[in-house]
């Protein structure tokens, strides 16, 4: 069994038109730099993507919206872009905002083999619209689908040539859930390196869950919102 | 005077506990964190995956691959520990997290909050904000007492789409502290220099005024 692809181009070339696709990151960081290069060159279209934002004008999913490659967004937060919002507010866009937790535990559910779950988030206010309530213990819980993504997208830290992963700081974010979730995943890395020289206690998404891997290359890890303190004199 | 954006950041951090975890959302609840009383030890949960947010990086020194919720360059502390998105919102969901503070548009006096979206014209999303509103014990508002246009964000009922009801616990505005009592805002403090008649005018909402109105004392 042989994960590792060339580069993006390789891993992204089966991808066909009208795919639900998920993609790990918060903001711009630990996002699948080199996949999402690739599928705006490769001009995939009617997507539907899953990822807590939608990038910024510039960079990350922006890039796909700026080609109108996405059909659809399902997000939790999509204040940086200002593409997205003229193309929802104007609606050539399809968008599904949901909270940031469903969105987390929706993934979490597919890669943990579950239909659904409930959760608290949204009861009482327009998210719940055409959902079932159902009262545990005295509190109102919305029932929340698991997403059923044709393709999930990550990024890693590290990883080895079998798929076991381990993620970078707070690059881990939405990335180790959307990597059990996906029917197929891609895993780009910083560093791919042997099995072995992973230690088993600190590996955080197993190799089975992956699919495809290579190590990536050129990221420019953009910062959103650089912010400083003084240093005192 | 009404209260700076500081100044409500200040009066919120005498809030906080020793021993909270703290979730601080975008804009003002940000400056609570500049506050935290000596003496108190509370620990910052960012709902992008970090226990123990530090302050913000010297100059030259961000990690693009550490930031918090509001994507914000900063960093960790002895004792910070990172997890994905589920799991941090599966400690707010579980309770865990003692206290929100949080921003919003508008706030009804029986504690619903709206503070995600203005149909048709701003629609960035509701982030973690739903589920921090329906899961955490504590919640306390950080708000300009009335909207540019001069309009009450104190209100009956709220207007725009609602984040979460029933959920709201304190309100700290630039005019005043009031708490969400299930017979509406109680006053309890007014800024200095504002009169207890000015609040009342500029809030709509049902408001309880029980005696003396002590003013906010800052050091």
């Amino acid at each position: 069994m042989n994960k590792v692809v060339a580069n993006a181009e390789a891993a992204i070339n089966d991808i066909q038109d009208g795919s639900v696709i998920m993609f790990g990151g918060f903001g711009l960081c630990g996002i699948p730099e080199n996949c999402i290069k690739a599928l705006v060159k490769k001009g995939t279209k009617n997507l539907t993507c899953i990822s807590n934002n939608a990038g910024v004008d510039d960079f990350g999913i922006g890039l796909m919206l700026y080609q109108r490659q996405v059909k659809k967004m399902v997000s939790s937060y999509v204040g940086e872009n200002a593409e997205f919002e003229r193309q929802m507010l104007s609606g050539e866009l399809e968008v599904e905002l949901i909270p940031q937790g469903t969105l987390a535990t929706r993934c979490m559910a597919a890669g943990y083999g579950m239909p659904a779950i409930y959760t608290p988030a949204g009861v009482g206010t327009e998210v719940a619209d055409g959902k079932e309530v159902r009262n545990f213990n005295g509190k109102d819980y919305l029932l929340e689908y698991a997403f059923n993504a044709d393709f999930a997208i990550i990024k890693a830290w590290k990883g080895d040539t079998d798929g076991n992963l381990i993620y970078h700081e707070t690059a881990r974010n939405f990335n180790p859930l959307m990597a059990m979730a996906g029917k197929v995943t891609i895993a780009e890395v910083e560093e791919l390196v042997k099995p072995g020289e992973l230690d088993p206690n600190y590996i955080h998404t197993p190799g089975i869950y992956i699919h495809r891997i290579f190590q990536g290359v050129n990221y420019e890890k953009r910062i959103e919102n650089k912010t400083v303190r003084k240093r005192n004199v | 005077m009404p209260l700076t954006k500081e100044q409500i950041a200040q009066r919120i951090a005498r809030e906080l506990k020793d021993g909270y975890y703290v979730n601080l959302g975008i804009g003002i609840p940000t400056l609570v964190a500049n506050y935290i009383p000596v003496g108190v030890n509370v620990v910052l949960q960012s709902e992008n995956g970090l226990l123990g947010m530090g302050p913000f990086p010297f100059e030259g020194e961000e990690d693009p691959d550490l930031i918090n919720a509001g994507k914000q360059t900063i960093t960790t502390i002895p004792g910070s520990v990172f997890f994905d998105s589920a799991m941090s919102f599966g400690m707010i969901r579980a309770g865990k997290v003692n206290l929100t503070v949080l921003g919003a548009m508008e706030v009804s006096d029986e504690g619903d909050i709206a503070n995600w979206k203005i149909p048709g014209k701003m629609v960035k999303g509701m982030g973690g904000a739903m589920d921090l509103v329906a899961s955490a014990k504590n919640i306390i508002v950080a708000m300009m007492h009335t909207n540019p246009k001069g309009e009450s964000k104190l209100l009956p009922k709220c207007s725009l789409p609602l984040t979460g009801v029933k959920c709201v616990k304190k309100v700290v505005s630039d005019l005043a502290v009031l708490d969400v009592t299930t017979d509406g805002f109680k006053l309890l403090e007014r800024a200095p220099g504002v009169s207890v008649d000015e609040i009342r005018n500029k809030t709509i909402g049902r408001l309880i005024i029980d005696g003396e109105v002590p003013e906010i004392i800052f050091n």
